[in-house]
């Protein structure tokens, strides 16, 4: 058997009114990819952060190759060979790639000078260990964030890292990119670096990791190889329950002819990405915009919000033409719209989740300016309820809740204004199985009622699950329209590859 | 009613941020009134609260403008143009009391509206817009009177300055109360005090909810201005002189301070009224304490700067 790495036994972990983590046990072998899933919530980010040493567990032991430690700091652990990624890039983006790496650990002088020519060798090692030649004074922001995750890694290599844990380290990249992760995580792997992978995406799962590691509320479910599980008994053992009735569903039937149009777009542009984009929404239409990242779908959302200006090009709304200078102007016309970056545009972190559900109504629950604190109340109550989001109370701050139910808030505040046309971007992004799945089935439903929603999303098989028409977006343009039959992943690809323009 | 489930217990970490500014108020006149002679007497309590009416007052517009995440280091030299302005008027052009008073908040609105049109349509750093107004408004009031002491006798003024309604309550404690009461309604009750933390805590996000988030950050500025202008016709007019060079001097940072340690945090997105106004008469306090015990001015700094690291680091997050 080979040796663990990092070995954690009884770990519990405790937050005020919540209890984060309960006697949970993880191992890490050397060189192997083991994979930590569960819903959000389930306790991974607790548990790598018990890892990492950015937490003190409450009991339990942790043991680095046999070694019992007790992680005050996350340099302790790093000193130990323990090193982690996350989602957001822990690195200093105004710095340079060498400073970044230098950082890691410098070998100072006399006081305290750092010797920065043999930091710039060390840093150009690191990267070409990775097979990157690149100039490493350059500052880290401007390379693209596939980039700056390597320079992460060679941050961690750099530090003596045995173990690498990576956080959701696939959410920001393109598909090119995850492919060049996958196989340096591999190359790395078989020179003995083991890794602790964390991801929502289950296919990277199955691509990567020989180990399954499964958190449910807190709780261990179980350690599995990979070989021993399929899609739907991993996805039912993170719920909890057979996972046959949430995936794979179909919209019922296919679209059902004519519809009243809503919404139109002509010739749109924007000077940058938008090459001039035409389309039309109907009522009760589900709208899918496939593309690859920067074809231009989060642009056409955002012109069409308000949020952005064209430069060319008309929106119509019921047939007259329509120009939003402010989103506050699109939503008096009942467009509503959630952004693609939940914590960047979408929560107000310290407000409750009251008032995050509230905020869109504002004017409606007050009279002269003053909030009627008991209409708030029932409004926020109302859509906990309806869209079952689990909060300790309408009074949480919105910041402490798990990615999916954040998004539920966020959906909850533009429902209660009463929208026709809804646009979505990524709307299920980061979140688990079962809240995607209900946040799927509210859209499907509300569609079923007359909302108009356009949808971004970079997962096909969710397009092709709830939509009625999916556009295929390249270079900031519109090249097809798949309807009924022709949507199908294959299709898709073949537009973006570039068979299907004249479609 | 519908019941409200448990939210997460307050733990006795957040207990204490919550009522540390009210500690530490009462740390300091406890301290006071151990080294004070004579503190404990109403006389000496009731010129404390005159004193630190300014502070108060404009700490209340402060606490604001923080909670938009931004900041006003402007206050004092506004309080100084508003000062000469009113005097001024008053005197030279033999105006009413009232209208000096008005034309007087009217250019501290002006510089208000300065501000809030720098910070919140054009986006350049408050810091910096606030340091620009800050230079113009001394630099004008300056100007206006050539560096010249304004002293004015007005008996309307007089009287007006030791007025208490209903014959107890001094006038200005009158017009704290009034104004805590009304900021502290104005942030917790309001449309507009929710979108203030919206507008500080995600700008962006707010936006996109439909927020017009220029009018809220022009409102803040305007108001903490007015505030500003409003303090320094109470000023003049108790001390009886318009002094273009003192007056309002280094004052935005007592309010700074007061606020911060009254726990509102200085990123934005969060404002505690009741705990600023604890705050402003900590400043207060010390200066009392500093004043009567003739203890050299350059010590009451080193005091406040002391008393602001314990505030703060009661008050630390985690």
């Amino acid at each position: 058997m080979a040796e663990r790495v990092i070995e954690m036994q009884g770990i519990s972990k405790s937050f005020p009114g919540v209890r984060a983590l309960d006697q949970v046990d993880f191992y890490l072998e050397e060189g192997e990819i083991h994979a930590l899933v569960g819903e959000n919530g389930a306790g991974k980010s607790t548990l790598i952060k018990v890892m990492t040493g950015m937490y003190t567990a409450d009991a339990g032991e942790i043991r680095v190759a046999g070694e019992r430690v007790r992680p005050r700091s996350v340099f302790q652990m790093q000193e130990a060979g323990i090193s982690t990624i996350y989602q957001e890039i822990n690195l200093i983006p105004h710095m340079s790639v060498s400073e970044n790496i230098a950082l890691a650990r410098e070998k100072t002088g006399l006081f305290g000078r750092i010797d920065w020519r043999e930091a710039r060798e060390r840093a150009r090692s690191a990267m070409a260990r990775l097979g990157l030649d690149l100039d490493v004074d350059q500052p880290l922001n401007r390379f693209s964030t596939a980039v700056q995750q390597m320079v992460a890694i060679a941050r961690a290599l750099s530090l003596k890292a045995r173990a690498v844990v990576m956080d959701e380290p696939t959410s920001s990249l393109n598909e090119g990119e995850i492919t060049n992760l996958f196989r340096l995580i591999r190359d790395l792997r078989d020179q003995g670096v083991s890794f602790v992978f964390v991801s929502h995406k289950l296919r990277e799962v199955f691509d990567l990791c020989q180990t399954v590691t499964v958190l449910r509320d807190g709780r261990l479910v179980g350690h599995y190889p990979i070989t021993e599980l399929d899609h739907f008994s991993l996805v039912s053992k993170m719920i909890g329950r057979d996972a046959r009735g949430i995936l794979g569903r179909h919209r019922d039937g296919t679209d059902k002819g004519e519809r009243k149009r809503f919404c139109e777009l002509n010739g749109i542009r924007d000077g940058r990405r938008l090459q001039g984009v035409s389309f039309a929404i109907g009522e009760g239409e589900i709208l899918g915009l496939a593309g690859l990242l920067g074809s231009g779908r989060t642009e056409t959302l955002r012109i069409l919000f308000g949020a952005e200006q064209p430069e060319a090009g008309e929106i119509r709304l019921d047939g007259v033409v329509t120009r939003f200078n402010y989103p506050r102007e699109a939503i008096a016309r009942h467009l509503a719209f959630c952004p693609e970056d939940r914590k960047v545009e979408g929560i107000i972190p310290s407000l409750s989740l009251m008032d995050n559900i509230a905020i869109t109504n504002l004017p409606r629950l007050s009279w002269r300016g003053v909030v009627s604190r008991a209409k708030k109340l029932a409004l926020a109550e109302d859509y906990i309820q309806r869209l079952n989001i689990r909060a300790a109370g309408p009074r949480q701050r919105i910041n402490t809740m798990s990615g999916g139910n954040q998004q539920k808030a966020i959906l909850a505040r533009w429902l209660s204004t009463s929208p026709r046309l809804i646009l979505l971007d990524e709307p299920t992004r980061g979140i688990d199985v079962g809240a995607r799945a209900e946040i799927l089935d509210l859209i499907r439903r509300l569609a079923g009622e007359g909302l108009s929603v356009l949808m971004v999303s970079s997962e096909w098989g969710e397009l092709l699950e709830v939509c009625d028409r999916i556009l295929v977006y390249r270079d900031g343009r519109v090249l097809a329209s798949l309807v009924g039959e022709e949507m199908t992943e294959d299709r898709i690809i073949a537009t973006i590859a570039g068979e299907g323009r004249h479609a | 009613m519908p019941s409200i489930s448990p939210v997460n217990p307050e733990t006795g970490r957040e207990r204490l941020r919550t009522y540390a500014p009210f500690l530490v108020l009462l740390a300091i006149l406890a301290l006071n009134a151990l080294v004070t002679p004579n503190f404990i007497q109403t006389g000496t309590a009731r010129n404390m609260l005159l004193q630190s009416f300014p502070i108060i007052i404009m700490s209340l517009g402060m606490a604001m403008v923080i909670a938009t995440g931004g900041i006003d280091i402007s206050v004092g030299s506004i309080m100084a143009i508003a000062s000469i302005v009113f005097a001024k008027l008053a005197l030279d052009l033999g105006m009413g009391i009232v209208a000096a008073a008005v034309a007087a908040l009217a250019i501290s609105a002006l510089f208000g509206a300065v501000n809030g049109l720098l910070v919140g349509y054009f986006a350049f750093q408050p810091i910096v817009v606030t340091l620009v107004t800050m230079m113009i408004g001394r630099g004008a009031a300056a100007v206006i009177n050539d560096g010249k002491i304004v002293t004015f006798y007005d008996s309307n003024l007089v009287d007006f300055g030791l007025y208490q309604v209903l014959g107890v309550i001094p006038i200005h404690i009158f017009i704290i109360v009034i104004a805590v009461v009304v900021v502290f309604l104005l942030v917790r009750e309001t449309v507009f005090g929710i979108y203030l933390q919206a507008v500080g805590d995600n700008l962006r996000a707010a936006r996109l909810v439909g927020v017009d988030t220029f009018r809220i950050i022009l409102s803040v500025y305007v108001a903490c201005a007015c505030l500003a202008g409003f303090a320094a016709i109470f000023e003049t007019a108790r001390l009886a002189s318009a002094d273009a060079i003192n007056l309002g001097k280094l004052v935005e940072m007592d309010c700074i301070a007061a606020v911060a340690v009254g726990g509102t945090p200085m990123r934005g997105g969060e404002v505690r009224i009741l705990s600023t106004l604890a705050g402003a008469l900590t400043m207060q306090a010390i200066t009392t304490m500093v004043n009567m015990n003739d203890i050299p001015y350059a010590y009451s700094l080193v005091i406040k700067s002391v008393i602001i690291i314990v505030a703060l680091t009661v008050q630390k997050e985690k």
